[in-house]
């Protein structure tokens, strides 16, 4: 009779395992984790029914409304013109690409409040683009348009960077397959490149979305902050802050939460929807 | 359909790929392009299917100018080195591709495509791959389904970029056989790109040898291994050993040498090159020969022996390790090849020999 050997415990090949894990996961409770949590938790202190009353608000909905709204208006401009910037930026070869291409990354760079003022200056009745736009009844600033703009200006860079690298690394021998084989340019990308491209395309547009409903700086600039009319939920929030009403606040917040949560769960399920022939 | 290619040049910035190529290929013929990287082998057949454009020449196929036609016009399929599989489709919407991109009005019914798809599936004998995802298959199945989708056009031409580069010996082996099989079934004119010369004479009715962006020679397997057109294509053609000699009469003389077995060549007397092959060298014991055995190595099946002659100068010889005769090293040998090429240092006697098949 032999002894049962002992299982062989596996060492991992790359060392580290347990010191870099755990410094993760401690910054990660220290940054997202807790401040999270205390967020649920000053949010269960209010108790369902006087919760349902705060976000219920008029005032609150109106909020909602006018950031999902203006938020989804950014998130569609993005996708088009992100998905535009990131082919001519991979596929043409042209003076001043390469400047294009750091531009891209200028509303990251830029302190969102600055860029609130700027586009306030250029769209406001005397701006520049607001003195061609106000004789045609258009206006920007004050208006959901304004807010909408603002939005798609800070999230632009997210649909563009996680696009580029991905149409980048695409084999061009796929596009020739094609061609061979009959397809005209427009099947071409319909049908071999879009379906590659569409995992990042998503978790691009996902981002960027989730960025406008949060986006707080430069929309309080441009968007004149009336109640029911062009106050977005960040800044109610901020309002109820300032007026020690700390429960408000965090009902509003928590909604916004969820939304954020929602967004992410749909955008994994396209996500991997999109990528399942990379399945084995 | 009928190829036939003139003048046909192509630069890359300042590197010449082509230059000058003519050819003809015949309706049906399966046609090899042989050469080493760099001889713009794989440019031409990707100006054939009119993924490149040459800088100037013409490429007419069945009397059609194919220069003013786009690739999605010339009706070609074309297998790609690493096969290009589309990853995002399964293996039946792979090879039904070409069929489904076409216009509404010449577009197969779904039944007929779907019955089309189910017969190559069959000819590739892959019907249970049909729908997992080329990320799914080995790379035999994979260059299966390649050439399934490029056949499913019912091509005017096939054009087969190293289609069996990136596999494995025992596979490469199999493989060529059936796509001979496969060229016979669909009539089909067929030109194939390698740097491998085994597979070209196997495969291939015609190889044309390419160095430099030009074509060195073009001829039948036999042709080409009895009567190399230039240093190039002998060397190309494994004769890695290259003795001075000198020729008289179409015979190579030179001390230690034994050419009685090579056939005699159309060249003019006088110093010239003579190639050989390691792997067609006999050896006989002959103390006058200025040869001598100087290192003997065995791999099992093979002796690897290297012999010094005149002016230090060392050559390889490989010989069958059953049968060879007793060698001791530091003993004196005649070489007697068995096949090799000569080249008078003159030119050929007549400029245009009847044996040679170059342009």
């Amino acid at each position: 009779m032999t002894d049962i050997a002992a299982p062989i415990r596996a060492k991992r090949v790359l060392p580290g395992f347990t010191l870099s894990l755990g410094t993760v996961l401690l910054y990660m409770t220290v940054i997202v984790l807790l401040p999270v949590l205390a967020l649920i938790l000053k949010g269960a202190e209010i108790g369902p029914a006087r919760f349902w009353d705060i976000i219920t608000s008029a005032r609150t909905l109106a909020a909602l409304r006018l950031t999902i709204t203006a938020a989804l208006i950014a998130t569609a401009i993005n996708a088009v013109y992100g998905l535009l910037m990131a082919w001519v930026l991979t596929r043409y070869e042209f003076p001043g690409r390469r400047i294009l291409d750091a531009l891209i990354d200028v509303p990251f760079a830029l302190p969102t409040a600055v860029a609130g003022l700027s586009l306030t200056a250029l769209f406001s009745g005397n701006g520049w683009f607001g003195q061609l736009l106000e004789p045609l009844g258009i206006s920007v600033t004050y208006t959901i348009w304004g807010v909408a703009l603002a939005m798609s200006f800070t999230s632009i860079p997210f649909v563009v960077r996680t696009v580029q690298p991905v149409l980048e690394d695409l084999d061009p021998a796929y596009e020739q397959a094609a061609r061979t084989l009959g397809a005209s340019e427009f099947t071409i990308f319909r049908r071999v490149v879009f379906p590659q491209i569409l995992p990042a395309y998503l978790a691009g547009c996902t981002i960027a979305l989730a960025r406008s409903l949060g986006e707080f700086g430069a929309v309080v600039f441009i968007a004149g902050n009336l109640p029911f009319k062009t106050e977005i939920a960040a800044l109610l929030a901020f309002i109820r802050l300032e007026e020690y009403d700390y429960q408000g606040a965090a009902a509003i917040a928590l909604v916004l939460l969820f939304f954020a949560l929602i967004l992410l769960f749909v955008s994994n399920r396209l996500q991997a929807r999109a990528m399942r022939f990379k399945e084995r | 359909m009928t190829i036939s290619i003139t003048g046909l040049t192509k630069s890359f910035d300042a590197t010449q790929v082509l230059r000058g190529i003519d050819l003809k290929v015949e309706d049906g013929e399966l046609l090899a392009l042989l050469g080493p990287s760099g001889s713009g082998k794989t440019t031409l057949l990707r100006i054939i299917a009119g993924l490149e454009w040459p800088d100037a020449g013409q490429l007419v196929v069945a009397g059609q100018d194919w220069l003013a036609l786009p690739a999605q016009k010339r009706r070609i399929g074309f297998v790609f080195q690493h096969y290009a599989l589309f990853p995002h489709m399964t293996v039946r919407d792979n090879i039904a591709f070409g069929l489904t991109v076409r216009p509404r009005s010449e577009r197969p019914a779904p039944a007929q495509i779907d019955a089309t798809v189910d017969n190559l599936l069959n000819l590739l004998q892959i019907p249970h791959l049909a729908d997992r995802f080329p990320g799914q298959l080995s790379g035999g199945q994979r260059q299966r389904v390649a050439l399934g989708r490029a056949l499913a056009i019912q091509p005017a031409v096939l054009l087969l970029d190293e289609p069996f580069g990136a596999l494995d010996a025992a596979i490469r082996r199999d493989l060529r056989r059936w796509l001979r099989e496969v060229h016979e079934k669909t009539g089909s004119t067929t030109i194939f790109v390698t740097h491998d010369q085994e597979e070209a004479f196997e495969l291939a009715d015609r190889v044309v040898v390419m160095g430099d962006g030009q074509i060195s020679q073009i001829g039948t397997a036999d042709e080409i291994h009895d009567h190399p057109a230039s240093a190039f294509v002998a060397q190309f053609m494994g004769a890695s050993i290259t003795l001075p000699v000198t020729l008289r009469g179409g015979r190579a003389e030179a001390p230690g040498l034994d050419a009685r077995e090579l056939m005699t060549c159309a060249e003019a007397d006088g110093p010239g090159q003579l190639h050989l092959r390691p792997d067609s060298i006999a050896l006989e014991s002959d103390p006058a020969s200025p040869w001598v055995l100087t290192r003997k190595d065995s791999n099992g099946t093979d002796l690897r022996l290297v012999l010094t002659g005149p002016d230090d100068s060392q050559i390889d010889v490989d010989l069958p390790r059953r049968g060879a005769p007793a060698l001791v090293v530091g003993g004196h040998f005649r070489l007697r090849p068995l096949w090799g090429a000569m080249f008078s240092d003159a030119g050929p006697v007549a400029p245009a020999a009847p044996i040679r098949l170059s342009a």
